[in-house]
């Protein structure tokens, strides 16, 4: 049977593991192995040979991350931060709910480890809003694990301490990006950072900060525990470990699994998923969530590994797939995507804040029959004006036009039969099943 | 140095500056709204794109903001490739979805840099089809118009307002395309500094609304180089004017002085010059106590009708008046007959002032060099109300700590957000010892309030700790004592430590203090500086004038009145009932024979005279001001004088001339008064240099005051008259009332440039961006470190005993009201409030008053006032609003016992909440 | 004396839950979002009172703190009905028709997005991806998430008897 770390204390009902039942099955192994038996370069050093990457979308390498965190000496004085990246709204994704509200105490393992690694004091779990029932769980393994002495001074008996904290968060997805995340926990306006510098030398208070992704910190522990071999070993293809890919649209079984790096999209979608919903078919699917490009139907051999993904001209992403099906107009989807994105601007810089808008409202004249010949012109403009990281303050708007970009080049003849039939097609009754 | 490619073209540029900065210091044009030279970069806008490429292979390259991008040697950029132009059209395009295009009805029209940069950028045909976005504006008091729907949301509105000016007024609200900023509600802006908003903002959401209602466009304004009368930090400005009435006032960008920022009561203030109060002609008192309206030589006449008689005449001159005017009145009447136009104690602390600044080793720092100090000490003085524009450079200065973390991670100075971000509350070390809370209390390490000889006593135990070999300080009990040495550790440790003291106590031994704990801090390694901040617009120059001490007091002048020996006085520019009690100048008046008064507004004084003479403003005429620094400026008429109006100085030329003091048409010219001042005044030796003479020409023409599309002028008084007038020769100056010519950087009458339509063409007129104008800082300084202070005595006169439970008199001074010219001026006089009397609630406790009761001030003639509680006050003192009617008779440094008042209804029902630095905190 | 009285605009309840968050921040200022919540929490929303009274009381500006309020949808600076009904409007719940759900919605309610119905009981809103986009469509009635939403199940959550009662159906 495939080893799934991140999911073995969950089962299909659902049931929040408690802390018995977490330790019972190995839990709090990898901190104390972490925690006494090794320094903290030590678990740099492995979960840098682990290959993990990030999985909150871009992919970046963990163990590189973190080393840019000045140590010792090096930090001067006052505090160092480790922040949980809670804040799941991306579009399509539902995988760190899972991981939140049915074994929290794995997430906090993972980020006393982390924080252990950098020597952080304070950590948080940003947490988005609506996310109830995962606040209620994690603040209450939070409370066991500092009865237990896994958080707060002298953790196992060591020198180590470590303060966590939940901080519930009052909504906008552009919490999600890191440094308006760590705008938003000091009790601001969300709007993104100018990067450099990074959160590794100046974040949350202008002290050294590192942001992980639930579901990567949630895989610290275990690397620690059972090593980097291990880990690189979970990977079918190139990338290490596991990971929670998931599927929602029209198909039979929408759902969040735990699968090796290097699943390919077909067996997440047809053995996984179950295949289309009966009437439907395939046209395409953005592969991790609503800012990453379209691909095809010729992409679904494709094992999902971050470099594979991204050579195909998209992005892994959060890697849960939206399925774009044959009854669904792929105008309004994308239009649906954009406004999103423009609703979601925290109006800082003008692509995203004036831009995006602008091209919703293109979209929008095209869905509903206005569209004029020179708008995909307009549209592809935009793209170019919005969509390159460097345009834009942040990654949020060249995120929301990889739909867009994708879908002008693989459902070109949709957009164009809008402009020419004034309307859409799909609003038609021989399209709906 | 770096060398750059800039589509293909190799520059030399400053290593280590942004590319933006770079690029617009290399006279090429790339828009920008976000950035502001002063201000740095936060990256919003985008406009300032450009084409970088990795290296002389790469072609395609990628979009990066110039402002965001630190020039490194052999860093390939392109300006005119087209994926840049694409670029920024589109974002110019994207700016203006919202925008309304109401460019016809905007006050910024014109002048607007958001119409600059849409040409710049090439956005010409606008593509968006949808509906535009609404707000609602706000009322954010008498100086700011506010039209939300404009915004282009760059975020400089909040940046300056907030980051760099330390308001809490004005935010950022809402999100994403719906971005609003203004206030909580509606209501005046607190910020002594929101005038600014006007140029800052790039378009017209921050608008002059003195401007706005009664309106004139920048091209058909009238301009000239001219120096704030309104305080005695001399910040350049350009008063514009249109059918004879100033329109709105301008910052003038002076490098060392205010650089691009003006205060409020600047931008605002100078509106006297249109006041009901002028005078327009000489006028006679007549039996019946009316003037009767004369001409100038009828007026001339007149005054040497009766002039001596045989006795003396004594002359007041004035620390607003040029320096020009007060030398021809001190050598009209002899040194020894002529008063500077100060109180005997006013003129003890300016002229002691004067010594120190002439003899220290510490430096008389200009404000950009205040800018650069890493430690701050403000000894006495509520510097936003005293000097107001001083107290944003003292803002600035703490943010050297933020640079100092930045250089430490690779921050250039430039990158704002991320220093602010990095240095979070960590601020260079600046302590404030005051009589109160000060507007600058929010960025001091640590505050102390205390009554003016206490803070004397810290001043002089900080001394004592510099300079171990003096005595300790006396009488401080030991949290001072530790205060002490905390403040002078932190002084120690600086590189560049500032003292900042001044007239505001009204106390010599605060001011004698601050000199000592300078002069200790300077030695071969540092030189501290010394800032002293004084009250008028020449108040120095007038005590350089009387350096000699040969001059009488106003009470030696009182006493020769009373004694007869008075036969005319001459007060100019003065109005003595600011001087002294009402008593004390009265006893002066009524013992001259004759009361000559020149002045521009109607006063107190001049009501007293026998024969009154209207003075031009600064708005029509020439002088040299030298402002606190010692630097002296000179300032341009803006418009030619008035009929029956003149300039002081030219109506004592013409009354010298009539008398035979000199030789006849001596002083025919403003240049001549100059030089001669110059010659006979060696500390004055060098204002000819404060500008150029009327002999400067540029390529052959004089300075226009107009810009090129100056319109209608053949037509402006067609109302009037068909004729048209001959346009005004202006024999005096540089300038001339004509649009040709063009503007030489250091007597820039406005600042305009090809394609750069606002004030954001400055640069173009910069050595470097963001640096001194080509020709330098205009103005000269008179005044440079000297040998050392030869007399360190400093000692505190033991307090004058006063009743039981007496409460000591200490001066408060207000932005809008303490000032007497500005408060003049409308809106000024709107934001000014009534008079009112702060008292610590414990005093009020024992005294038995409240928040807005009334409070008797006993044995002073004097109305009742205003109790305002003030838990930051120091306990035992009264502190009451310098310059407001009813405090008139008020002397700091007064014991005074005081009573509640009884049947006691407030002045003006409106008079609360006027001013937000009069209340005790909160915004509701 | 104008501080006392705007503090006395926030229960004793809300400062010792804003207490507890400040005594981990290193600035009274740093909790205003999680103050904010704490206000709303028990009002429901954060009136113009309430908001300067918390500023007051986390020594900052009003101006800052309506800021930052304006800025998060989950802050409401108007009144929002007993239960706030947040409807997913993202892209899976989208693709499962949820515009239909929620035009069905509104027209059961007699409001549009944004609106609060006249007897104070709902308001509409819409929301970012919930998380749930296995079981889209979905959407939210306070802390409860309604899932694999469609014509029938929205029928019987917003049964309507009397046409001025709508009362909140349990999921069945």
């Amino acid at each position: 049977m495939t080893d799934r770390p991140l999911t073995r204390n969950i089962g299909p009902d659902r049931t929040p593991t408690d802390l018995a039942a977490y330790e019972l099955n190995g839990g709090y192994r990898g901190l104390r192995k972490a925690i006494t038996a090794m320094s903290p370069a030590d678990c740099l050093e492995m979960v840098k040979e682990s290959n993990l990457r990030g999985r909150g979308g871009a992919g970046f390498p963990t163990g590189l991350k973190w080393s840019f965190v000045p140590m010792g000496e090096k930090a001067g004085p006052g505090h160092k931060y480790l922040i949980a990246n809670a804040d799941e709204m991306e579009p399509g994704t539902f995988k760190d709910r899972l991981l939140m509200e049915c074994d929290p105490h794995q997430l906090i393992e993972g980020m006393i480890v982390a924080a252990y690694t950098i020597q952080a004091d304070v950590a948080y779990i940003f947490l988005r809003a609506e996310y109830f029932d995962a606040e209620r769980q994690l603040r209450a393994a939070i409370a066991a694990c500092y009865e237990k002495g896994y958080l707060g001074d002298n953790i196992l008996g060591t020198d180590y301490r470590l303060d966590m904290y939940v901080h519930s968060s009052a909504g906008r997805y552009i919490c999600g990006e890191e440094t308006a995340l760590i705008n938003s926990l000091e009790g601001k306006r969300a709007n993104p950072r100018a990067k450099p510098p990074f959160p590794q030398v100046s974040g949350l208070w202008g002290r050294p900060t590192i942001v992980n992704n639930v579901e990567t910190l949630c895989n610290i522990h275990h690397i620690i525990e059972r090593g980097a071999d291990w880990f690189q070993s979970l990977g079918k293809g190139e990338d290490s470990g596991t990971k929670l890919f998931g599927v929602s649209g029209r198909v039979k079984n929408p759902g969040c699994w735990e699968l090796p790096m290097g699943t390919p999209v077909r067996e997440i979608l047809e053995v996984h998923a179950g295949g289309m919903e009966d009437g439907y078919k395939l046209r395409g699917f953005l592969p991790g969530g609503g800012s990453t490009d379209f691909l095809t139907e010729a992409h679904l051999d494709l094992p999902m590994d971050y470099d594979v993904i991204g050579k195909a001209g998209s992005r892994m992403g959060t890697g849960t797939m939206i399925i774009l099906d044959d009854h669904t107009c792929p105008v309004g989807m994308v239009k649906n995507l954009v406004e999103f994105f423009a609703r979601e601007s925290c109006g800082f810089c003008t692509p995203c804040r004036d831009g995006l808008p602008w091209s919703a409202q293109v979209l929008d004249d095209i869905e509903s029959g206005n569209g004029l010949p020179e708008d995909m012109a307009t549209l592809q403009k935009q793209a170019r004006f919005i969509g390159a990281i460097g345009n834009t303050h942040c990654a949020l708007a060249p995120g929301a036009m990889e739909p867009l970009n994708s879908a002008m080049k693989y459902f070109r003849e949709d957009f164009e039969r809008h402009i020419e039939g004034k309307h859409c097609p799909y609003r038609e009754p021989e399209n709906r099943p | 140095m770096a060398t750059i490619y800039v589509d293909g073209q190799a520059y030399d540029v400053k290593d280590g500056d942004n590319l933006l900065q770079a690029i617009l210091g290399l006279g090429l044009d790339l828009p920008y709204f976000c950035w502001h030279p002063a201000m740095g970069s936060i990256g919003a806008c985008r406009q300032c794109a450009v084409v970088q490429y990795q290296n002389e292979e790469d072609t395609r390259g990628r979009i990066v903001m110039g402002c965001m991008t630190p020039v490194a040697d052999g860093a390939r950029f392109s300006l005119q490739g087209e994926a840049a132009r694409e670029f920024r059209s589109t974002i110019i395009e994207a700016l203006m979805l919202n925008h309304p295009h109401d460019c016809p009805v905007c006050a910024e029209g014109g002048e607007c840099h958001l119409q600059d940069m849409t040409v710049m950028a090439g956005h010409r045909d606008r593509h968006y089809r949808g509906r535009k976005n609404t707000h609602r504006n706000q009322y954010l008091g008498p100086l700011i118009n506010h039209e939300m729907n404009r915004c282009i949301t760059c975020y400089r509105c909040v940046r300056f307002y907030n980051d760099y000016a330390g308001g809490t007024d004005l935010s950022a609200q809402a999100s994403r395309d719906h971005t609003y900023f203004g206030r909580q509600t509606d209501g005046v802006l607190e910020s002594e500094f929101a005038g600014n908003l006007v140029e800052v903002c790039p378009t017209g959401v921050f608008t002059d609304k003195t401007l706005v209602n009664d309106y004139t466009r920048k091209w058909d304004l009238q301009s000239a180089p001219s120096v704030c009368v309104n305080c005695a930090l001399g910040c350049n400005t350009m008063p514009g004017e249109r059918y004879g009435k100033l329109k709105r006032i301008h910052n003038r960008f002076n490098k060392a002085v205010n650089g691009y920022f003006l205060c409020d009561r600047g931008r605002y203030g100078g509106n006297f010059v249109n006041s009901d109060k002028r005078l327009d002609y000489p006028g006679l008192r007549q039996a019946d106590q009316t003037y009767k309206a004369v001409g100038q030589s009828e007026a001339i006449e007149r005054i040497t009708e009766h002039w001596g008689d045989g006795r003396a005449v004594a002359a007041i001159g004035s620390p607003r008046a040029s320096l020009e005017s007060n030398y021809l009145l001190q050598k009209l009447v002899g040194a020894g007959n002529f008063n500077p136009g100060l109180s005997d104690r006013e003129f003890k602390l300016i002229d002691s002032i004067c010594q120190i600044l002439r003899c220290s080793k510490a430096l008389s720092p200009s404000m950009s060099q205040v800018e650069q100090a890493d430690a701050v000490l403000i000894l006495g003085e509520d510097v936003t109300n005293t000097a107001p524009r001083l107290a944003l450079s003292l803002r600035q200065s703490v943010r050297n700590k933020a640079t100092e973390l930045g250089e430490q991670i690779g921050l250039q100075y430039w990158q704002d957000a991320a220093l602010r971000t990095l240095a979070q509350d960590r601020n260079s070390p600046l302590f404030i010892a005051a009589v109160a809370d000060t507007r600058l209390d929010d960025i001091a390490e640590q505050t102390v309030s205390l009554a003016p000889d206490d803070i004397a006593r810290l001043g002089l135990a900080i001394a004592a700790q510099l300079d171990p070999a003096k005595t300790t300080g006396n009488g401080l009990d030991d949290p001072l004592r530790e205060l002490a040495a905390t403040i002078a550790a932190a002084l120690k440790n600086a590189r560049q430590p500032l003292i900042v003291s001044g007239t505001g106590c009204q106390n010599l031994a605060v001011i004698q203090a601050a000199a000592r704990i300078a002069e200790a801090l300077t030695n071969t390694e540092r030189t501290a500086m010394l800032s002293y901040c004084l009250p008028e617009a020449n108040s120095l120059g007038g005590a350089l004038l009387c350096a000699s001490g040969n001059y009488p007091s106003l009470a030696e002048l009182t006493e020769r009145a009373a004694t007869g020996q008075i036969e005319t006085l001459l007060v100019m520019e003065n109005e003595l009932y600011r001087r002294g009690t009402a008593a004390e100048i009265t006893a002066l008046l009524d013992g001259v024979t004759q009361l000559v008064v020149i002045d521009a507004l109607d006063s107190r004084t001049l009501s007293r005279s026998d024969i009154a003479l209207p003075a031009d403003s600064y708005f029509e005429s020439e002088g040299t001001l030298i402002n606190s620094e010692g630097r002296a400026q000179r300032y341009y008429p803006v418009i030619p004088a008035k009929a029956g109006q003149q300039a002081s100085w030219q109506w004592l030329a013409a009354l010298g001339d009539k008398l035979g003091a000199w030789e006849t048409g001596a002083y025919r010219h403003f240049d001549q008064v100059t030089s001669d001042c110059a010659a006979d005044h060696a500390p004055l030796a060098e204002i000819v240099k404060a500008g150029p003479d009327h002999h400067f020409r540029d390529h052959g023409l004089k300075v226009p005051r107009q810009p090129h599309r100056y319109s209608g002028r053949t037509a402006m008084r067609a109302n009037v008259s068909v004729h048209e007038p001959k346009q005004p020769i202006d024999g005096e100056t540089p300038l001339a009332f004509t649009m040709e010519g063009a503007q030489p950087s250091g007597l820039m009458a406005f600042s305009w440039s090809p394609g750069w339509n606002s004030n954001q063409s400055v640069h173009k007129f910069q050595s470097e961006v963001a640096g001194p104008l080509v020709n330098g800082c205009p103005g000269v300084r008179l005044i440079e470190p000297g040998e050392g202070l030869t007399d360190m005595s400093a000692a505190v006169e033991p307090a004058a005993a006063g009743e039981p439970g007496s409460l000591l008199l200490v001066p408060l001074y207000r932005i809008y009201g303490s000032e007497e010219l500005s408060v003049q001026s409308p809106a000024i006089a709107e934001l000014a409030g009534n008079a009112f009397i702060q008292l610590h609630p414990s005093d009020a406790t024992r005294l038995g008053v409240a928040d807005g009761d009334g409070l008797v001030v006993n044995h002073i003639e004097a109305p009742s006032l205003e109790v305002r509680l003030n838990s930051s006050l120091a306990v035992g003192c009264a502190g009451f609003p310098v310059g407001y009617a009813g405090t008139e008779n008020l002397v700091a440094g007064q014991r005074v016992t005081c009573r509640k008042a009884a049947n006691w209804t407030p002045l003006r029902a409106d008079s609360a909440a006027v001013i937000a630095t009069d209340q005790g905190g909160g915004h509701v | 004396m104008k501080q006392a009285n705007l503090i006395s605009a926030l229960s004793d309840r809300e400062l010792a839950d804003i207490d507890k968050e400040i005594a981990h921040a290193p600035y009274r200022c740093a909790v205003a979002i999680d103050a904010l919540k704490i206000v709303q929490q028990y009002r429901g929303w954060v009136s113009d009172e309430s908001l300067r009274a918390l500023a007051n009381y986390l020594e900052m500006s009003a101006e800052e703190l309506e800021g930052i309020a304006t800025f998060y949808n989950l802050i409401f600076r108007k009144p929002v009905g007993e239960k706030v009904i947040l409807v997913c409007d993202s892209v899976s719940c989208w693709i499962k028709d949820s515009d239909k759900i929620t035009r069905q919605i509104a027209e059961k309610l007699g409001i549009g997005l944004g609106e609060t119905t006249p007897d104070g009981q709902y308001t509409l809103l819409p929301v970012t991806c919930l998380g749930a986009c296995d079981c889209a469509p979905v959407l939210m009635v306070g802390e409860k998430l309604h899932k694999n939403l469609d014509g029938d199940k929205i029928d019987k959550l917003f049964s309507a008897g009397d046409s001025a009662v709508v009362k909140l159906g349990e999921e069945p």
